[in-house]
């Protein structure tokens, strides 16, 4: 009895190791529907797969490998090259015999959080396989030249260890917190505004915030994170938003604005355009404000931050709201960008602002 | 009766006792400037005590004269010297005002503010001792050939003194000065916000090319490079918006082609002219 379910046990392993080493991680390349033929292309794409991604495009995308890699894997260490497919689902829109349109809701997963892509993709038959029409974004090619800049930049020489006691330091530049507003959404409370810096250097610059209750006691202290223009230029003027989770305004009795700025080495370039800005109702039905981004400048920005003010017919502030692209911004070249608006904000909205971060790789 | 005769018969012994015992006092000044020796009569040889504000010494001396050296009082302070069973106090006073110590507030300022540049002096002797004695103290302040002076006593080793910006923008020399003596900071006057701002605009190779005229503040100082100054145009495509840098004084963007278009310029809270461009034009 031993000796046979020995025999069966090795069996079975043998059997087990066969399967898995059969199975492979690398999806199917084959696709019986339009979504499945999506699916596909997607599961790939998220094993890194790209060869056998690419194999589910269709002809009529007019999309070389290289590029269709490039769209999905990014380029230009931008955002998508710090980036990984995380999930997706999949919605048919109509199918006919020869074509369909999926609906694509596509999250990625960033070094910044995660991002989320909605696309229409078209599915065609060729040779009686589902094949994807992708949408390759084809960015235009900047033409050799030379872009002169007049690099401007803040170097900052600090007192030094030998210097005599009365000596003064340069100081940190002067900033002003110039409008601010609370509101609660979402059982959080939310202080949100403006700041300029009056200063002629630029400057370093976070906003802390506490609530305070009834009692005269904190409640809870928060800084703003990435809804801030960090570096802020002389005259420039930054949005800021810091949010309390869990909080609810009732409970506050007043609120303590802390905002610090530090002088520090800048760079006044790149300049970057915000052109074409406009309030639109998104394929899911969403406000979003969308619009073009155009590095003036003639390096490569990598990740570009777009920052959003909204403002309502009194100028208040009243809703901050951030983006990232997830595109490299070449010299030169329009790049759109889209922030989500929330629904019950948007009747409200009269005016907005958008301010553009940028972090690139080879600035000094 | 009788026992109050023996108390008083008591203190009058007491007091006999402890005046014999008590040590007699050196003859010292009340005071000595720092860093002067001074010599003191002693009747006799025994060890030497001395307890100052930041040193003691002891040392073997022979009846005579005894010398302190000027190292041994170059601290400002009560000085107590024992001798034997001799003793006496005196203070050593700060010298004569030979540095300063210069504190100049703020190091940027915007040009033409009343009483914005605060400088302050702590006079001090050769020994860094604080120089408590009314001192005379110059403060100048120099800009692109725009100078002001102002002589200020100290009052209990502090001068201070609180002066105008003027209007010349540029890295103001403020200097502190006494008894030949000069201590230099340099407080960076800024240009203030931008009196007006005046655009014109043009057409480009790939849309509207607007800029500035040089931008100036209100006493005529060039608006420091790196300010920003942001164009906006609306048209029916939208608001489209520059944040550009002042580059030797001008502001310059490119705005995307458009047929009709509001096109404004502002700088911080200054706000510049308006163009109509295209259609309305």
């Amino acid at each position: 009895m031993g000796r046979v379910l020995a025999i069966v046990l090795a069996v079975l392993a043998v059997v087990l190791i066969g399967t898995a080493t059969v199975r492979t991680d690398t999806p199917s390349t084959s696709a019986n529907s339009p979504e499945a033929a999506v699916q596909s292309l997607l599961d790939n794409a998220k094993a890194r797969n790209w060869e056998g991604a690419y194999q589910l495009v269709a002809k009529q995308s007019n999309a070389e490998r290289n590029d269709f890699v490039r769209d999905l894997a990014g380029r230009d260490g931008s955002l998508r090259t710090y980036s990984s497919l995380q999930s997706y689902d999949t919605k048919v829109l109509r199918e006919t015999d020869s074509d369909a349109m999926v609906r694509t809701n596509i999250q990625w997963s960033t070094a910044v959080g995660a991002f989320y892509d909605t696309k229409d993709l078209k599915v065609v038959r060729e040779d009686n396989i589902w094949r994807v029409v992708w949408p390759l974004e084809k960015q235009a090619k900047v033409p050799p030249q030379v872009i002169p800049v007049n690099y401007l930049r803040w170097d900052i020489v600090q007192r030094g260890s030998d210097d005599d006691w009365g000596a003064q330091n340069v100081e940190a530049p002067r900033v002003r917190i110039v409008s601010m507003n609370a509101i609660e959404r979402d059982n959080s409370v939310i202080i949100m505004g403006e700041l300029v810096n009056e200063d002629t250097v630029p400057g370093f610059v976070t906003v802390g915030a506490t609530l305070v209750g009834k009692d005269g006691n904190p409640l809870a202290q928060e800084s703003s994170f990435d809804k801030i223009s960090h570096t802020v230029l002389p005259k420039e003027v930054s949005p800021f938003r810091v949010d309390f989770p869990k909080q609810k305004l009732a409970n506050v009795k007043s609120v303590r604005m802390q905002p610090n700025a530090l002088l520090v080495p800048a760079s006044a370039d790149p300049t970057i355009g915000v052109l074409h800005q406009r309030i639109e109702t998104n394929a899911a039905g969403k406000k979003v404000l969308r619009g073009e981004l155009v590095n003036q400048s003639g390096q490569i920005v990598n990740i570009p931050h777009v920052l959003a003010t909204f403002y309502d017919n009194a100028g208040k502030v009243i809703w901050v709201n951030d983006g990232y692209v997830d595109k490299a911004l070449q010299p030169q070249t329009p790049v759109p960008f889209a922030v989500d608006l929330r629904d019950d904000i948007a009747p409200n909205v009269q005016s907005y602002r958008v301010s553009v971060n940028e972090y690139s790789m080879n600035r000094q | 009766m009788k026992k109050l005769f023996w108390y008083v018969l008591l203190s009058i012994v007491c007091w006999y006792a402890a005046s014999t015992v008590q040590a007699a006092e050196l003859k010292v000044p009340a005071t000595v400037p720092a860093g002067q020796e001074l010599k003191i009569a002693s009747s006799g040889s025994g060890t030497l005590y001395l307890f100052g504000p930041a040193s003691a010494t002891k040392r073997n001396v022979s009846a005579g004269e005894v010398t302190l050296t000027a190292d041994e009082l170059k601290h400002a302070g009560r000085y107590t010297v024992v001798i034997g069973e001799d003793r006496g106090s005196f203070f050593v006073t700060a010298a004569k005002p030979e540095s300063l110590a210069f504190i100049a507030r703020p190091s940027r300022v915007p040009t033409a503010r009343p009483d914005v540049i605060s400088g302050t002096v702590f006079v001090f002797d050769k020994n860094q001792n604080l120089v408590i004695s009314p001192t005379p103290v110059k403060f100048d302040i120099a800009v692109e050939g725009n100078n002001n002076s102002r002589t200020v006593q100290s009052k209990s080793g502090v001068a201070w003194v609180k002066l105008p910006s003027s209007s010349r923008a540029g890295a103001a020399q403020f200097t502190a000065s006494l008894a030949g003596n000069e201590v230099r900071r340099v407080v960076q006057l800024t240009a203030s916000d931008p009196c007006n701002i005046s655009m014109k605009a043009s057409p480009s190779q790939n849309g509207i090319l607007v800029e500035t005229a040089p931008i100036r503040d209100c006493s005529g100082n060039p608006v420091p490079d790196g300010t920003i100054v942001t164009f906006s145009s609306v048209d029916s495509k939208g608001k489209s918006t520059v944040d550009a840098r002042i580059k030797k004084g001008i502001a310059r963007a490119e705005l995307p082609a458009s047929n009709n278009a509001l096109i404004s310029v502002a700088s911080g809270v200054v706000v510049g002219n308006e163009i109509r461009w295209g259609g309305a034009r």
